[in-house]
Formats: C-alpha cells, structure tokens, sequence
C-alpha cells in the first residue's frame, strides 16, 4: 500500500478510528452514560486534530490517484470546521443534557460528519467528492431526528432527508454528464479537458452539479429545507447545521468551480451570481416576518450565503480569499449568537420566540450587550468585523467588474439590517420586561462573549486570518 | 483503462480528444460529431473499422442472448407447466397474503410495523457488501496487497456496525 497516500489522510483516518471505536465503547460499555465525557474527548480531538493540520507546514500533497488533495486551501477551511464544530459541541453539552438528549452517538456522528466534510473540502475528484458530501449528510440527517419523540424534530430529519436525497442525485446526474463529456472524473483531467468553449452537455452536466451543492449551502432558490429543520432540529444541532457544513460545501463549491471548471470561468460565473442575488434578498426579506428566532436565523444564514457566493462568483483569487474570510468572520458571529440562542430559557425550558427578548437588557446586561454587538456586526454595520467580511466580498466583486451585484449586494444588506436591528430594539425598548431566566451556563456565556469580543476586537489585522486565507486562495485558483 | 474500439470513436468524442489531446488533428475536429476515430482517420476507414469492431463487439455478448432465450423459455414452461399439470383447488385460505405479507390490492394508507423497515434496511446494508465483495473476489488474481488491505479494513469497519447494531438490540424482534 501507498504509506505516503496513508500519511496524508492520517488527520481523517484518526477521526474515524475514534468514531468507530467509541462506538463500540458505547455500545458495550457505559452506554449513554458515556454522553457527556465522549462530548468532551470528541471536541478536544477536534481541537487537537485542529492545531495540528493547522500547523502542519505549507506545500501540495494529493493522494490515492489524485482523488485526495492537501493543500493550503484545504488545510484551511478543515481548521475553520473542526475549530467550529469543536465549539458548537460544547456549546450544545448543556442544552442536550437539559432536553435528555445526550446520547453518545450524538458527537460520534458529528465526529463522523466532521470526517465527511474533511474530505468533501480535499477532494479533486468526483468520486471522492461525492463520497465526501454522503457521509457529511447521512450523519447529519440523524442528528437532525435526534428527538425521536418530538413531531418537529423527526419531520426535520425527513424533510431533509428527502431534499438531500433530491439534490445528491441532481449531483450525481451532473456529474455522471461532466464525466461523459470529459472522459475522467478528476477535477485536474476536467481542468484540462475543458477550457474556453464547453460543449452544451457538459454546461448542464456543470449547472446540475452547482444545482446539488446549492442545496447543501442552502442558496436560494434551493433553501426551501433550511427554516424548517433549522426550526425542528434541536438548538445545539441548528447550531452545528449554520456553522461547520456551511464552510464544508461552500469549500467544495469553490474547489468543484475553480478545480475542475476553472477554464470556463465565464459560464459558472453567471450561474453563480444569480444565486448569490437570490439567496441575499431571498435571506433578507423573508426573515423580516420571522418570529421564532431559529427560522430567523435560516434566513440570515441563506442571506450570509448570498454574500459569499458573491466572493465566489468573482472568479478572482481576491474572490477566494474574500469568501474564505467571510465565511470564517460569519461562522464566529454565528457560535456567538447561537450561544445566546440556547441561553434563552424560562424556568429552565428552552424558548425562541422573538418576543420573549422583550427588554432583555434589563434582565441581563452583559449578554444583551454581546448579543447587540453580534447582531450589529451580522447586519454588516461599519465599526464592527461584520462589516468588512461584507467589504471585502462587495470589493472583489466590484474589481471583478460585476458592480451590479455588488450594488444589488449593498441593498439586500439594507434591507437585512432591519430584522437584526429590529431583534437589538426589542431587546432594549421593548414592551413587557422579560420573563427570560438571568442566569444561566457560564460556557454559553463565554462562548457569548468572546465571539463578540473578536467582532469588536479583529478589527487590526481579522484576527490574523488574512495571510492563510490568502495563501488558501492562492493554491486554489490556477 | 482503455475504451473498447466501438465505444471510443463515437460516444466518447470529448474525452477521447482530452484524451489525446496533443494529436493536434483530432482537436481541431472536436465540433464536428462525425468522423472522429483514434488517431482522426478519414471517414472511411472509421467506417469500415467501426462495423468491424460492432461485430466484435456483438459476438461478446451472444452468450447473454443464449442465457436471455433459455431463461425466458425455461420460465415460460414452467408457468405453463404448472397451468396444465397441477390440481387447481382454491379456497380463500389459499388464495390469501401469507401473514407477514400485505395484500396486493389493498388501501396504501395502513399501518406497518418498522420493524419490517428495520429488517430491510440492515439487509440492504449487507446486500450491498456483496455486492462490493463479488467484483473484487472475481478480480482478486490481478490485484495487489492494496486491494486486499482496503477490502479487509471495509469488512472490518461493517463489523463494527454490525456488533453496534446487534447490541443495540435491533435484531431482536421483541
């Protein structure tokens, strides 16, 4: 066997023995009773898993025929993963324990999706790529019908069961027509197959496979699932849903488009461009409405999602490194407000109403204060990191010569500022006082607060991530 | 892998121009559905090597129309045979669903039991196993240590599955 192959996958295959092995451990050992401790190993491991991919040196590594690649671009969006999904499980540890969700397959799963991801963000080829978004979507179809008993819950998981199964096999048409026409499913043999003119098969072949990852970004018009099972899906697993996946599929949509179709820039980048305009204003008026705050969370989400395809959709490396730093910016305001999220509690059960927050300020200073600053820099107002993650998207765009979008971009964000800052008005002036408990896990809190702190504080240098992701970016666009 | 000749010419005009993409000649002829074949021929030799490897190609599967005819024959009389030769005595008994089955005609709107689900989604999985198992088994003689190691580690990883689900009691019916 390929040793070297083996060594650059290790980050991956250490994922797996441990999901494997604490299965095993559950089901022969302590059960669920193991729930707690394996939450803990399984975001230390990520952690771990992390730091060391992160400090691994720079260079391209592929393995398995080409169908694995390690490389900048890579190595930083699995950072960026396992650093959020190693966040969200231990925010949601407090939660789940409330609502006696705590199994221990509940992080094994993730664990397992986190491995899915990682390979969905390396893979250079179709096979491997598709891999990759099964395993990630298998795991978290589960984790989404986690509450078994809850009507909610279960019509989550079928709903985007059904949906992930639609979009999986308008990918796998796609690519079955991308492989026909090319005559390989390696991204660098497609990359060579394809340049300038493209024949008409392969462009369907190319619009169903951007159709399939659409759906798993949740862009407009193929976000119909993401409300409701943001809704029905438990808090903590919402929380997981709007973070790490996110980055996985926005990852592999941008190594599908610049790895395998980088020679015909001009065809996806349309495609592109229309969904990014639907998802921003799609995410932005149809939150307005919203009173429950997770299905208000959706919307944004599917607006946050417009923004970045907008990076993508420029066709630049600037667009690349511009998206990359969006999505990081966006996954920390998103820990942060989840945190805030699964702190709303009366008598000790979870609430999501909008209107509960009404004068939360009084109630609890410090986290309503965080939470402004999150909801502010959300919305994409000037002082706050929020802001330039929209700047520098808007910025690469307008030198890319789509200056249409990027005007369409500033309104969709006019627009979304209202329902963020319609959230911070009833915090502070509104109505009732609020019957929210004050206290609450000093975690949630931290978790909560340090978010908000970097919104405010990255201000210098965004937290230092501008140098990788510009290296990212660099390796990915030829 | 190589294609076989009859496929490459036509069906698989861009890749095999990708393919051989320094033969300048077959490029330049990428637009055009015709007349493409290894190496860009003129027509008709393409022609006359296409009908020859159709042929071939038809020959391989002859032994498929042998085994099409028999097994279409060979059940044709035996549902005849059994018309003909065997006792027709039907009572409602008989012509009844077994009692794990469902009728045929029936409202689709009824309850059934998941564990029926159960039983057959982890029939699938082992199914498809098989299915896994049989085509590397059949090419086993040509392959390295490689293809043994991955097929032993994919047995091993279903392994683990198994031993979880049959300690999660999804096995029993009870």
């Amino acid at each position: 066997m390929q040793t070297g192959d083996l060594s650059i996958i290790l980050p991956e295959i250490v994922l797996s023995v441990f999901a494997m092995a604490g299965l095993i451990a559950g089901a022969y050992g302590g059960r669920d009773r193991l729930g707690p401790a394996m939450i803990w190993t399984t975001s230390a491991l990520f952690a771990a898993l992390a730091a060391w991919i992160g400090l691994q040196g720079a260079g391209t590594a592929t393995a398995f025929g080409e169908m694995f690649t390690d490389d900048a671009f890579a190595r930083f969006a699995k950072v960026t993963i396992l650093l959020s999904a190693a966040a969200v499980l231990l925010m949601g540890k407090g939660y789940m324990a409330r609502c006696d969700l705590i199994r221990f397959e509940y992080p094994l799963l993730i664990a397992l999706a986190a491995v899915g991801m990682m390979v969905m963000v390396s893979a250079s080829d179709l096979m491997a790529l598709y891999m990759g978004l099964e395993l990630q979507s298998l795991s978290l179809y589960v984790i989404a019908a986690l509450r078994r008993d809850s009507v909610r819950s279960t019509e989550a998981g079928l709903k985007y069961f059904v949906l992930g199964a639609l979009s999986s096999g308008l990918l796998l048409f796609g690519a079955s027509l991308v492989y026909g026409f090319a005559g390989t499913t390696g991204f660098a043999g497609i990359f060579e197959a394809v340049q300038g003119r493209a024949p008409v098969g392969l462009l369907i072949g190319l619009s169903l496979v951007i159709a399939g990852l659409a759906f798993k970004i949740s862009a407009a018009p193929f976000h119909m699932w993401t409300p409701d099972v943001y809704e029905g899906a438990p808090t903590s697993v919402t929380a997981f849903f709007a973070t790490a996946p996110k980055i996985a599929a926005m990852a592999l949509l941008a190594r599908v488009v610049y790895g395998a179709f980088g020679g015909i820039v001009g065809d996806w980048q349309q495609i592109l461009a229309a969904l990014s305009v639907a998802s921003m204003f799609l995410g932005a008026v149809a939150a307005i409405g919203q009173r429950n705050i997770k299905r208000l969370m959706a919307y944004s989400s599917i607006a946050h999602m417009g923004f970045a395809l907008m990076g993508l959709a420029a066709g630049t490396v600037a667009g690349v490194e511009a998206m990359l730093i969006y999505l990081v910016i966006y996954v920390t305001m998103n820990v942060g407000a989840f945190a805030f999220i699964l702190s709303m509690e009366r008598d000790g059960a979870p609430v999501v109403e909008i209107s509960a927050l009404s004068l939360y300020s009084r109630r609890s200073p410090t986290r309503a204060l965080a939470m402004l600053v999150l909801l502010f820099s959300l919305a994409g107002v000037p002082p706050l990191v929020g802001f330039f993650a929209k700047y520098s998207v808007l910025l690469a765009a307008v030198e890319a010569g789509l200056v249409w979008l990027a005007v369409l971009g500033v309104i969709a964000s006019v627009i979304g500022a209202f329902y963020y800052i319609r959230i911070v008005y009833i915090m502070y002036f509104g109505d009732e006082e609020s019957e929210l408990d004050a206290g609450g896990s000093t975690v949630l809190a931290s978790f909560l607060v340090v978010s908000a702190a970097l919104m405010l504080f990255g201000l210098w240098n965004l937290a230092g991530i501008e140098g990788p992701a510009a290296a990212a970016a660099s390796t990915l666009v030829r | 892998m190589p294609l076989h000749p009859a496929l490459d010419p036509q069906y698989f005009l861009l890749g095999h121009c990708a393919l051989e993409s320094r033969h300048a000649a077959c490029c330049a002829s990428r637009s055009t559905l015709t007349k493409v074949g290894p190496g860009c021929r003129d027509g008709a030799s393409t022609a006359i090597h296409s009908e020859v490897a159709l042929e071939d190609l038809l020959r391989e599967y002859l032994p498929i129309l042998v085994f099409l005819v028999i097994a279409t024959g060979l059940g044709l009389v035996l549902i005849l045979a059994a018309v003909v030769l065997a006792p027709s005595d039907a009572d409602p008994e008989k012509l009844s669903a077994y009692e794990c089955g469902f009728n045929a005609f029936d409202d689709a709107r009824m309850k059934f039991d998941v564990r029926f689900y159960l039983v057959s989604i982890l029939f699938i999985i082992f199914d498809l196993e098989i299915a896994f198992l049989f085509p590397w088994a059949v090419a086993f003689g040509d392959l390295g240590d490689a293809a043994f190691w991955s097929m032993m580690v994919f047995l091993v990883v279903l392994t683990v599955g198994f031993a979880y689900e049959w300690k999660k009691g999804a096995m029993d019916w009870e």
